[in-house]
């Protein structure tokens, strides 16, 4: 009846598995796809620090600060790119986005 | 668990068994609970129609494993997860999805078409990544469950203990990091407007009495 560590790890794994289906099916809409990265990154950051907790070891919630830190640079620039991109194309569709340059 | 009831003594390890066993029954009772809900609403965040509801299910799903995290003494991540996510992330995200105009009925097309290749390729990759995860390797017989910490155990004094002596390289590169999606989010959104008017202080300073004015000398006509 006592929750372990497998716990933990299952739970993280279901997460990755609903945002990897998630990037999957919503293959045409760009911010379903950032928030399913943010999704796999919240799966990720759970594993380390169930590690962290079970192996007390403080090294895995330093990762998963950084972790933190990464991923709010990386959502900052995705939607500032997916700003000029709308200004510019007027749609966030995957499958306007075909060429390099326009 | 550095729980503190008001029957006993601080330290889990000194109560009676059967307040530490309802402490163990509340805890599952409270993984469960909050599992579930991470799971559901991280499916809805991937299925709804309306990118806006999407955001928010992921706002819920933030909150409920930050109490996931928060089990699991990791309380200044767990924190610093709802202040960072849910107050500037998400945010961040709603704020750009309502201002973009998105024809969502178009984004939507293919989803039904999509649907049995996202769920085969998910469970394939769940089967897979159970089968190790539930394999020998990551069973902790050992001493499987950590020692209670005493009560004026810090999570955060110890976090930053670790953080401003080994890894303070790393802490800098970090924050090199977020300058530079600071500069980079700054540049690539900001733009020149020619459409509207606006003041140019500097020239309105510069200007002097022969730009403005034009003395024009022109005979006098005689009336006849």
């Amino acid at each position: 009846m006592t929750v372990t560590l497998s716990h933990y790890l299952i739970l993280a794994a279901i997460l990755f598995s609903i945002s990897i289906a998630g990037i999957v099916i919503n293959r045409k809409n760009i911010i379903i796809l950032l928030m399913s990265i943010e999704l796999m990154l919240l799966s990720v950051n759970l594993n380390f620090i169930a590690f962290s907790h079970y192996l007390d070891d403080l090294a895995g919630q330093v990762f998963v600060f950084f972790i933190l830190t990464v991923a709010a640079a990386e959502a900052a620039i995705g939607l500032a790119i997916l700003v000029v991109l709308f200004r510019n194309k007027r749609s966030i569709n995957v499958e306007d986005i075909k060429e390099l340059k326009w | 668990m550095a729980i503190n009831t008001k029957s006993s003594s601080p330290l889990t390890g000194q109560q009676t068994p059967r307040i530490a066993k309802r402490i163990m029954m509340i805890e599952t009772a409270i993984f469960y609970v909050f599992a579930v809900a991470t799971v559901i609403s991280a499916c809805a965040v991937v299925t709804v129609k309306n990118p806006v509801h999407a955001a928010l299910f992921l706002v819920l799903t933030f909150f409920t494993s930050a109490v996931i995290w928060l089990s699991l003494e990791a309380e200044f991540l767990a924190i610093s997860l709802v202040l960072v996510y849910v107050g500037a992330v998400m945010v961040l995200f709603i704020f750009v999805v309502m201002m973009l105009d998105i024809n969502v009925a178009r984004l939507r097309e293919g989803f039904v078409r999509y649907l049995p290749l996202g769920l085969a390729v998910a469970a394939i990759m769940l089967l897979l990544m159970l089968n190790v995860v539930t394999s020998d390797v990551f069973v902790l017989d050992v001493g499987s469950e950590p020692l209670p910490k005493p009560a004026d155990y810090s999570n955060t004094k110890a976090l930053g203990a670790v953080l401003y002596t080994d890894y303070v390289f790393a802490f800098e590169i970090a924050a090199v990091i977020l300058l530079v999606a600071i500069i980079a989010a700054i540049s690539l959104t900001m733009r020149k407007r020619t459409q509207t008017k606006y003041q140019v202080p500097s020239d309105q300073i510069k200007v002097r009495k022969s730009d403005r004015l034009r003395v024009v000398k022109m005979p006098s006509v005689e009336e006849e």
